[in-house]
């Protein structure tokens, strides 16, 4: 983090940047907010082409509902709000006007995970994969850098179909480089090793890098996988990793029951039991505080992913 | 209108509930009060105000209709069935397993229905996106939707009524089915939605207050919908649940209770009789 050489950056700005460029190119892309454009980067299309914007006020589940409609029109909506209410708020809008339909939405939630810092529990979304994921038709995607990002909305306005796109709010490392493929149900080794597999999404996936280092000075090789599609899942790649390291840790700004950990579990435990370490929120709500002091605290650390590893490399021995 | 176009339109209403009365037979469940209470308003749409052709579903230029009472899905899959968008045949396997006619209306299943609902208070959001998109792209289609009286109740009416007159949603209609009645009894006491015409006007809308089973009535409501500018347009139509069938008329009761065979048979009897059969008789 400390490094002056890494670039950092949002994936909300790269988000809203990507998004009012592709404006340009794509007429029947609109976009709905409600009431928190400037939070979510949306602004920057809106002010760009403010006739296909639409701020519908504090009222998401119209915002669902008439983004609904739009796709149904032609258009290729994006709707967005914080992460707790474009999927908690709206659940039911998003059941029975997008997904049972399959209508061609893309909710683009920000302000995802404990990441959102000092507004604290109530704006710490926590559980959203796990809603999103639960619902046919949908496909749940996490960027894991500003890079990724602007390869997901590059993707989302192609693909037709429901999506949801989970966001941040805090700058976080860009660590792919900007020749990098985003390919919807498939991850991306970004380390390969042969101890133990680290899987990991969004935000974590940076972190999980740092955390092989450390493994790295231990003796202990680490394989580094960014499973930015949760929704489909990569069954393949994580079987292939899994049957060469033997074991894997889970890692996510969520938590533990519903994402990417209980996704990787499904696959594992049907096809290839081994060890598994979750790095998550412990079902527990965030609090208020600065980002890095809450991933400190709620155990997703650098250290924390680290000691999930070698608990894995000690489990496996027994 | 003339008088020909209002047999014409009775008619088709009486037929729309024979269909209702003989699906939900069939069906052994389902919902008939809200769907007779609908059907002169359906009739009036799908038979003579509604820009549409059935021979293509998805005409990007077509009148759209959301029943966002989706419940009362026999009315419109009478309708569509009687206008053409699938065979009359279909109707008999409503809610059985493999069939197209879901128990609530499944647009990927159906031709015709616009969007899936069942949940209510979800149709008139959709809408505001179709009326929307119509507005962005310079078309002159228009959006009907359907909701019921409970169906108000539901908070997110609320939000799309707001956002409906905040857009000028003037190409968008919504149609209140006001029969009085919901699942746990009257709606004044189960939750007072009134008073409604004060309410819709609040929120920036046209109120129009109508005899929902009046044809002359629903089309000069539909046509001074046409007319207004600037606005979005509520017709409140005051309507008799379960209304073409005696003994389910103003009966709660019958509001998700499908009739037995017997039930079925008298209720077929009734609306194969009488004055508007004798007149369209006449007519041929």
């Amino acid at each position: 983090m400390g490094n002056p050489e890494i670039k950092m950056k949002a994936t909300r700005d790269a988000y809203g940047e990507k998004l009012a460029e592709l404006g340009e190119k794509y007429e029947d892309i609109v976009v709905l907010d409600a009431d928190l454009a400037k939070s979510t980067k949306t602004i920057l299309f809106g002010k760009k082409f403010p006739k296909r914007f639409f701020d519908m006020g504090i009222a998401e589940q119209n915002m669902v509902g008439t983004a609904a409609g739009l796709a149904l029109s032609g258009k290729i909506p994006f709707a967005s709000t914080f992460a707790v209410f474009a999927t908690g708020r709206v659940y039911d809008q998003l059941r029975m006007s997008v997904c049972y339909p399959k209508v061609n939405v893309k909710i683009a939630a920000t302000h995802s995970g404990l990441t959102v810092g000092e507004d604290g529990a109530s704006h710490q979304a926590l559980e959203d994969i796990a809603l999103a994921r639960a619902l046919p038709n949908m496909t749940v995607v996490v960027p894991c850098d500003a890079v990724e990002t602007e390869k997901v909305v590059e993707f989302a306005v192609e693909y037709v179909g429901p999506m949801y796109i989970r966001l941040g709010r805090s700058k976080v490392p860009v660590i792919l480089d900007p020749g990098y493929k985003f390919r919807l149900g498939k991850g991306v080794v970004l380390r390969e090793g042969k101890d133990v597999s680290i899987i990991a999404t969004g935000i974590m996936v940076a972190k999980s890098l740092e955390a092989a280092e450390v493994l790295a000075q231990k003796g202990i090789d680490a394989e580094v996988i960014n499973m930015s599609s949760i929704k489909p899942l990569d069954k393949e790649l994580i079987l292939e990793s899994a049957s060469k390291t033997g074991g894997v840790v889970t890692v996510e700004e969520h938590s533990i029951i519903g994402g990417l950990g209980s996704a990787v579990c499904e696959v594992l435990s049907e096809n290839l039991p081994v060890p598994v370490e979750r790095v998550g929120v412990k079902d527990v709500f965030g609090e208020s505080g600065s980002a890095e002091e809450l991933l400190e605290k709620y155990g997703l650390s650098i250290n924390d992913i680290a000691a999930a590893a070698e608990r894995i490399i000690l489990r496996r021995q027994k | 209108m003339l008088e020909t176009e209002k047999i014409f339109l009775e008619e088709k209403a009486r037929i729309i509930r024979k269909h209702i009365i003989s699906m939900l037979g069939e069906a052994g469940s389902g919902h008939p009060g809200g769907s007779l209470s609908a059907a002169d308003i359906v009739a009036a749409l799908f038979f003579h105000h509604m820009n549409i052709d059935p021979a293509r579903p998805h005409w990007e230029h077509r009148d759209r209709f959301i029943l966002s009472k989706g419940h009362a899905a026999p009315v419109l899959y009478a309708a569509l069935a009687e206008a053409g968008f699938f065979d009359t045949k279909e109707l008999k396997y409503l809610r059985k397993t493999g069939h197209m006619l879901q128990g609530h209306p499944d647009m990927k299943s159906t031709p015709g229905v616009e969007i899936s609902t069942g949940s209510l208070g979800q149709g008139l959001a959709v809408g505001n996106g179709m009326a929307l998109a119509a507005k962005l792209d310079g078309r002159d289609y228009r959006v009907f939707v359907l909701m019921g009286d409970g169906e108000i109740q539901e908070g997110m009416i609320w939000e799309a009524a707001m956002a409906a007159a905040h857009y000028k949603l003037d190409n968008l209609v919504g149609i209140l089915d006001y029969n009085g009645l919901q699942i746990d009894g009257p709606i004044t006491q189960v939750m007072n939605p009134e008073p409604i015409v004060d309410k819709w006007k609040a929120f920036g809308w046209h109120v129009i207050v109508i005899d929902g089973h009046d044809f002359e009535e629903i089309i000069s409501a539909l046509e001074q919908a046409d007319r207004i500018e600037g606005k979005p347009t509520l017709i409140l139509a005051k309507t008799i649940k379960g209304k073409g069938v005696s003994f389910m008329e103003n009966q709660v009761d019958w509001h998700g209770k499908a009739p037995s065979k017997e039930e079925m048979e008298l209720a077929l009897k009734e609306l194969s009789q009488g004055e508007v059969l004798e007149r369209w008789e006449t007519l041929k």
